[in-house]
């Protein structure tokens, strides 16, 4: 007799067939099917700390890759697991993408010890990303602490490349340690600019150190803050944006007017895992940027 | 919906007709419990004798054959300094029978998140649509609260629905899929008296229900989530992760991978998780955003009735409380129900 029931293949589907692209969230995918890459380059920033350049192969999955700042990837390294990073680049450079990765667990350690040129997988970009196209013609706030940085730096390099956009711009930078300080190579730079304000300061100086010392919040008090025309991108600990925030907030800036990206555990970046969810929010798709109004409504969150 | 009817004898054909080309996966008892109540789990079956259609509830729900304890995402072929990525979705049909509104509602709520509209599984799909269900009625089981979640009855998601009538089953049809097989046996148009009999079992079941007080239990969550409730519960559990195991729609998972011996493969495999177990919520560096295990139990419940609800309209769980009957520990949905509901009640 005939078979009763038919096999079904989702891989004749058409969405699925359409090339892999994340952007489109709503259509059948591959989910889990990475983008072949390459570390191009390897950056030493501190003892602990290295940034990766690291380009898609395939040139029409490269083309098609793009992301908004604040958004993460999932970096697999075959064989040894899958972790969340945020994207460290400017949005708008189409040939690779940086990626700044702490030394401080498995996958991470084996990506330390990787050589240029090692074939890596790429699955992206996930999640919310600062919105930078609200912030038009406003003051920005950016600041940061620690490793912070890393996903602060696109929203950084956005704004520097749209600097016409904005009206004043600070970057406020804390770590404990100066030998803690990423991307120092960059300040300079990032200084010279005309109309843009960096400042860093460490909790704890050595004897090289000039700069100030103490707390980030105590630079927020050199700053004049105009809150009505005011967005603030924090990124950092939830210990430091509490403070920050809490500090900005009586400043008069409205809570819905300042972003923070929070870090949790990952292990799929779509919404299926829950390993990140915060109350019953998921970080991968509400998040990781959300606005403190937000924050402060998630239970457990900070 | 249509609807037939089909005699005890018929179904029997019915299913041997399956059984000929299909792997069939249907109730069986496995043994006896210490109360010498039976025990029953899922499992494939070679001849109709050994489907037990009149069980109370299985061990393990349904959603081991959409959601398998461990399952491969991607392998890897390495080659010299490079490696290739091969992904498979399972094809084969088969036919799952015997299952209760709570499974089927389970696999609906499953639906809303692996099959809905941001980044639907392909690995849940495949899965889904390769399986033919057969679901059936039954009396409300003990400890169950099905009816307080809306979970004791369905509408959707199988492709046949029994309601035992005796010497025939009264038989809602919810595919062209379902409706083709029926055609294959002396399925009959169902009468006026089938109609009477079918309701009148429906009513019978619905009356043997003890209510659970449900209401306002997001707002509750939200108000209790200090409260003492949570110590007192939590401080009894194992962090075993048993409840995640049995419950029809935990779906969360972690992911690990592995490498052959010789090295020449790798896999990338997700594995059932539960939010019980220590690790869940630690990242790199060390912290842990749960690390006492009530703020884990805690968050259990409130995905399943508050987050869940928040973004569905409606909680996770289904009520059948098989996370309740395989605790060691006796944790159980009603009790930390009554407990919240009466908490701040004077």
């Amino acid at each position: 007799m005939n078979e009763l029931l038919h096999p079904y293949d989702i891989t004749h589907e058409a969405d699925i067939m359409q090339p892999l692209d994340f952007n489109r969230r709503s259509r059948l995918k591959h989910v889990d099917q990475t983008f072949k890459s390459e570390i191009i380059n390897i950056i030493r920033l501190t003892e602990m700390e290295k940034l990766f350049q690291v380009r898609i192969l395939d040139d029409a999955a490269r083309e098609r890759f793009s992301f908004r700042p604040g958004q993460f990837v999932m970096v697999e390294v075959p064989g040894y697991g899958e972790i969340p990073i945020s994207i460290s680049s400017s949005p708008s450079h189409k040939g690779f993408i940086e990626l700044c990765i702490r030394k401080a667990g498995l996958v991470t350690t084996i990506l330390h010890k990787a050589r240029r040129g090692v074939p890596i997988g790429i699955r992206g970009p996930f999640g919310t990303h600062f919105p930078i196209e609200k912030m038009r013609g406003c003051n920005i706030l950016l600041i940061a602490g620690g490793l912070g940085l890393a996903p602060l730096r696109a929203p950084i390099f956005h704004v520097i490349e749209n600097r016409s956009n904005f009206k004043n711009v600070h970057i406020l930078y804390g770590t404990k340690q100066p030998s803690m300080l990423l991307f120092n190579y960059q300040y300079e730079e990032w200084d010279r600019i005309a109309d843009i304000d960096l400042k860093v300061i460490v909790e704890q100086g050595d004897e090289s150190w000039k700069g100030p010392v103490g707390m980030i919040t105590a630079l927020l008090d050199e700053v004049d803050i105009a809150p009505r025309e005011t967005y603030a991108i924090i990124c950092g600990p939830p210990v430091m944006f509490k403070f920050v925030c809490n500090h900005l907030t009586q400043e008069g800036i409205p809570m819905n007017r300042m972003f923070v990206s929070l870090e949790r555990r990952m292990h799929c970046g779509m919404g299926k895992c829950c390993r990140c969810n915060i109350g019953s929010t998921y970080t991968c798709l509400s998040g990781p940027v959300f606005d403190y109004w937000s924050v402060i409504n998630l239970k457990e969150a900070i | 919906m249509l609807f037939k009817t089909l005699s005890k004898k018929e179904f029997r054909n019915l299913v041997e007709l399956l059984l000929e080309d299909t792997e069939v996966i249907a109730p069986r008892q496995i043994g006896v419990n210490e109360k010498s109540k039976p025990i029953h789990h899922y499992l494939p079956v070679r001849k109709f004798e050994e489907i037990d259609l009149d069980y109370e509830i299985t061990e393990y729900s349904a959603k081991s054959y959409f959601l398998p304890f461990r399952e491969n995402l991607s392998s890897c072929r390495f080659e010299d300094d490079d490696w290739t990525q091969e992904i498979h979705y399972r094809l084969k049909p088969r036919v799952l029978m015997g299952l209760h509104s709570c499974d089927i509602n389970a696999l609906l709520k499953l639906d809303k998140v692996l099959a809905g509209d941001r980044f639907p599984s392909p690995y849940f799909i495949s899965r889904r649509r390769n399986t033919f269900i057969i679901g059936i009625d039954h009396d409300p089981c003990e400890g169950g609260f099905c009816q307080s979640v809306g979970a004791d009855v369905v509408t959707h998601g199988f492709d046949l629905y029994l309601t035992d009538l005796g010497d025939r089953y009264f038989i809602a049809i919810n595919s062209d899929h379902g409706y083709n097989i029926l055609m294959q046996v002396d399925a009959k148009d169902t009468t006026g008296q089938d109609n009477k009999d079918y309701l009148e079992v429906r009513q019978r079941i619905a009356s043997k229900f003890e209510p659970l007080n449900m209401h306002n239990l997001p707002n509750l969550m939200d108000i209790e989530f200090e409260s003492e409730v949570w110590k007192k519960w939590g401080s009894k559990c194992l962090s075993c992760g048993s409840c995640a195991m049995v419950c029809p729609t935990c779906y969360c998972y972690g992911v690990d991978e592995q490498v052959s011996m010789d090295g020449k493969q790798g896999v990338k495999a997700k594995q059932l998780y539960s939010c019980n177990l220590l690790d869940f919520a630690a990242v790199a560096g060390g912290h842990n955003f749960r690390a006492d295990r009530e703020t884990r139990l805690k968050y259990r419940y409130y995905h399943q009735h508050r987050g869940f609800m928040e973004t569905y309209e409606e909680p996770l769980c289904v009520g059948c409380n098989r996370c309740g009957l395989v605790c060691l520990a006796g944790i159980n949905p009603p009790g930390i129900i009554r407990d919240l509901q009466t908490e701040d009640q004077v």
